[in-house]
């Protein structure tokens, strides 16, 4: 097992914690895991954050991932935010573009004050230093 | 094989510089020469050295043509870009007197890969021998049309040179004057074939215009078997990969980060960049060399591998 998906929900937006490498070894793996989180956050119209500060590496391969999720969120008009990144996977989206094509936040703060103010105000109620 | 030398470095369409991009070259060059000795020419060298790639000199705009230095007397070029007419030049001038062979490798047959054979000065000299080799079967017709009525005022009738076409069956190695070629079918539309050129324990592999299919793992695979442990990789970067699998998808390139990724799986050891987007001028080029060499730096294994952004005139040692 390279990578691992811890979830939980927060109001109306899930937030995903996926760790370890995304690459052309582990992408598939991720797709399965991560399939499942967009058909059921564009059931419910809500968001879909994915928090990458475990994510280590992505290759081109997992980035397509995002890519086909992002489209799939997009079409059904459910947001979809990652948040952040360590400092080789934010260089490797802004390399590969993908910067400018997903919305990209530096803290899960800014991420959930994106998604909704409900899932913002339980977010911080929460406290914003929980573990997933 | 001894090297490799670019004579056209450009996708899709050449380009050229506009009177103004000659002017901003020149303004930066001055503004970096303020307050440096200028009395010599090693001060006037210094002062060019220390600027950007971009800055003093150019990518360049001719398409696709790149010469393969065997080491023997004929000579090896891959595709017919608008790069041709500069090679062909050169290699007249070089002529004395007896017949020259050109082993010509197509990639495929789309307009920025043939656009030079009409203007191909050694096609035009008697005693001289071209011979084209290609896998797509309408190999000889496209390069014939290219020249009927009313594209072009000459057909093939003005050629002087021994012209001949030559099937190369993807996967089989061909062994032609000394150098051992093989070629692999790649994603483009219409099909395009990628070169692998082994000899005297050299290789280099030309596989431009090229679609990468990320979700297929066995394409990956097939790549990387035949990039295996080349000493340079020319590589279609045309695209970012945001573009490359997103708005141009099934648009047939591919991007600087999938060529870093199948050359450190293939343990390749240089990396060229090549078939620049036309749209893109010197400095956003140069901005995708220094990204692509830091991504390869941050994601280096075992094996560093160096990275190059071809451009018009650009030697390679091998």
């Amino acid at each position: 097992m390279h990578l691992q998906i811890a979830t939980r929900q927060v109001a109306d937006a899930t937030i995903a914690t996926p760790a370890g490498r995304i690459d052309h070894r582990s992408a598939a793996e991720f797709e399965a895991a991560l399939t499942p989180l967009v058909e059921a956050a564009v059931a419910a119209r809500g968001a879909l954050v994915l928090d990458f500060s475990g994510i280590e590496y992505i290759s081109s391969v997992g980035l397509r991932v995002l890519m086909i999720a992002a489209k799939k969120m997009r079409e059904r008009e459910a947001p979809l935010l990652v948040t952040a990144l360590r400092s080789v996977v934010a260089e490797i989206f802004a390399i590969s573009r993908f910067d400018r094509i997903l919305t990209v936040t530096a803290t899960l703060d800014e991420a959930m004050a994106l998604c909704s103010a409900a899932a913002l105000a339980q977010y911080r109620s929460a406290g914003s230093s929980a573990a997933p | 094989m001894k090297g490799v030398r670019f004579w056209g470095t450009r996708g899709s369409l050449p380009v050229a510089l506009t009177a103004r991009d000659v002017r901003e070259k020149l303004l930066g060059a001055l503004r970096a020469a303020r307050g440096r000795p200028l009395t010599s020419e090693s001060d006037l060298e210094s002062v060019l050295a220390s600027l950007p790639f971009a800055a003093a000199a150019t990518y360049g705009g001719h398409s696709s043509c790149v010469q393969i230095d065997t080491g023997g007397p004929e000579f090896f070029i891959c595709d017919m870009g608008s790069g041709l007419r500069p090679f062909g030049q050169a290699a007249t001038a070089q002529r004395d007197g007896i017949g020259q062979t050109f082993h010509i490798f197509m990639s495929h047959l789309h307009w920025d890969h043939i656009m030079g054979l009409p203007f191909f000065v050694p096609a035009f000299i008697p005693g001289n021998r071209v011979v084209i080799y290609g896998s797509h079967q309408e190999l000889e017709a496209a390069l014939r049309r290219q020249q009927d009525k009313p594209s072009f005022p000459v057909d093939f009738s003005i050629f002087g040179a021994k012209l001949e076409f030559v099937h190369l069956k993807p996967g089989r190695t061909r062994e032609i004057a000394g150098v051992a070629v093989t070629s692999m079918l790649q994603r483009h539309a219409g099909d395009s074939y990628g070169y692998r050129f082994e000899s005297q324990g050299k290789v280099v592999i030309y596989s431009t215009d090229s679609e990468h299919p990320l979700a297929q793992a066995e394409h990956a695979e097939r790549f990387v078997r035949f990039f295996q442990d080349a000493d340079l990789v020319i590589f279609d970067a045309m695209y970012s990969l945001a573009d490359a699998i997103s708005v141009k998808a099934d648009w047939g390139h591919s991007s600087n980060i999938v060529g870093v990724e199948l050359c450190q799986m293939a343990r390749a050891r240089h990396l060229c960049l090549f078939h620049h987007e036309p749209v893109f001028d010197d400095d956003a080029i140069d901005a995708v060399l220094a990204e692509t060499r830091r991504l390869e730096e941050i994601t280096r294994g075992e094996t560093p591998l160096h990275v190059s952004a071809a451009y018009d005139g650009m030697e390679i040692a091998l």
